[in-house]
């Protein structure tokens, strides 16, 4: 099956294959751009879906290889975790 | 890249496309935006997206103001294709010592003065305002409900697209290494992309301001700190206004788009420009904002950055031109309010670059006021 210009790249910001190319051609054309103009990669996935897709977006329409891009920063935490759970661990030992 | 250009702005944040824009639309429209990274990359787009006018000194309280009314119509200003997000829920500042209250006081006397609609609160209307506020050891709030939130991204993509098209050239990925003089006049820019010949420079560099103004061989004031931020899952709507504690030094928005953003000032932070986040902030900040705003304990955090304040010793910013330098112009010291101000910093730089009496009398904002000992000293910052 053909992806179409309403396919999901973003799941979590439902930005779409069509937006995407819209904005690339608009010139934002590294990842960091897409994501702070679109929310791309802002979810509680933080990416893990589109990061690659929206990579090899730009990769074919600016000819600028995956490898070549400048990479996105991965920032913490790696996964969704609740304010209770981080204080939900004892508290770290003093020296004594 | 342009040969020649009448002015050069360092800094492709909000500050560095709203001066050209504001110099464009007066006519200075060979004008040229220099960014080492990309639009918004540094102090823009790492802060906590909050704007307000509720300030204790009388030049940023005018100055955020005005910045305000700018965004309640920048999208039709700016003939923007999108949507800078400005939504004014409100800040609501809490108060927890007498020397807090009173400072509250004497600033809601200065912001009535100058026409701002801004309430002194009891705990028990705080939380009027803010349902889930837990009030404990609360003296007392003050609450504008015109402040609110903006998105810096489309803030600056905005005054980039209007900026362009009166014809200002933005080049990103281009990183100064020098600025040329003739005597103590301004002559170009030096930058991996070549020379610009330029008699105006202006400084809006944010975190590197300091750096840029070595190259022409000047020693400002300010210094760059590390500031931290969390923000959380998208969740339904339950809080309109900002919740700010100087007394914890935090703040806490619902963002239009449902997550919680929030920040922590840290007194034990060095200067320097370290953009890590910490395991402690995170640590922290639950603690914080678990106590404060309680039902927040069951939000997940999916991301935490950093970014730099570039500090004042008043934290005021510094602007307009300087003496040693002639054609050389400062925006720079922020400390962490650049964003909100951004609308009226581009006017006011515009008018002063262009010769024209600014709609906010600059002078006192000036690098000057440091060696005359006439400090601001701005009471109200996280």
């Amino acid at each position: 099956m053909k992806p179409d210009e309403n396919t999901i790249i973003c799941r979590c910001e439902d930005l779409t294959l069509g937006k995407l190319r819209e904005l690339i051609a608009a010139g934002y054309t590294t990842l960091d751009e897409i994501k702070r103009i679109s929310r791309a990669g802002m979810g509680p996935c933080q990416g893990r879906t589109c990061r690659a897709l929206i990579e090899r977006e730009i990769a074919v329409m600016t000819g600028t290889p995956i490898k070549e891009q400048a990479p996105a920063k991965y920032r913490q935490p790696s996964k969704p975790v609740t304010f209770s759970a981080i204080l939900g661990g004892e508290p770290h030992e003093k020296d004594s | 890249m342009k040969k020649t250009a009448d002015a050069v702005i360092i800094g492709g944040g909000v500050n560095g496309v709203s001066i050209a824009y504001n110099l464009a639309k007066r006519g200075l429209t060979n004008v040229c935006v220099l960014e080492r990274n990309y639009l918004a990359s540094g102090s823009t787009g790492r802060c906590g997206a909050g704007v307000r006018a509720q300030w204790g000194t009388e030049m940023n309280l005018r100055m955020a103001m005005a910045s305000v009314r700018m965004f309640e119509t920048m999208n039709e200003e700016l003939a923007y294709d999108d949507d800078i997000e400005f939504n004014q829920g409100g800040y609501l500042l809490l108060a927890y010592t007498d020397a807090g209250w009173e400072q509250f006081r004497k600033n809601v006397v200065l912001q009535k003065a100058h026409g701002l609609s801004v309430e002194l609160l009891t705990p028990e209307a705080a939380q009027e305002v803010v349902p889930h506020l837990n009030t404990e050891g609360l003296l007392g709030a003050t609450f504008c409900p015109t402040d609110g939130h903006c998105n810096p991204f489309k803030v600056t993509d905005a005054y980039a697209k209007a900026a362009r098209r009166l014809g200002v050239e933005i080049y990103t990925n281009t990183t100064v290494t020098g600025i040329a003089r003739e005597g103590d006049r301004i002559k170009g820019v030096e930058t991996t992309g070549g020379f610009i010949a330029t008699p105006v420079v202006v400084n809006a560099a944010g975190g590197y301001s300091q750096d840029i103004a070595a190259m022409v061989d000047l020693d400002i004031p300010t210094y760059s700190e590390r500031h931290q931020i969390l923000i959380t899952e998208p969740v339904e709507q339950m809080q309109r206004p900002m919740v700010m504690s100087f007394h914890h030094n935090l703040y806490c928005q619902q963002t239009p788009h449902g997550s919680f953003l929030m920040g922590l000032g840290d007194p034990t932070e060095k200067p320097g420009r370290n953009t890590e986040a910490s395991w402690q902030f995170l640590q922290e900040m639950a603690e914080k904002i678990t106590w404060l705003l309680p039902p927040l304990r069951d939000i997940r955090v999916v991301r935490q950055w950093a970014g730099l304040y570039n500090m004042t010793p008043d934290a005021t910013p510094i602007l307009g031109p300087v003496e040693q330098v002639s054609g050389f112009y400062l925006a720079v010291g922020f400390s962490g309010h650049g964003f909100m101000l951004a609308p009226a910093v581009g006017v006011l730089l515009a008018e002063s670059i262009l010769g024209q009496e600014t709609e906010i009398p600059i002078g006192p904002m000036g690098l000057g006021r440091f060696a005359r000992g006439e400090l601001f000293k701005e009471p109200s910052v996280v």
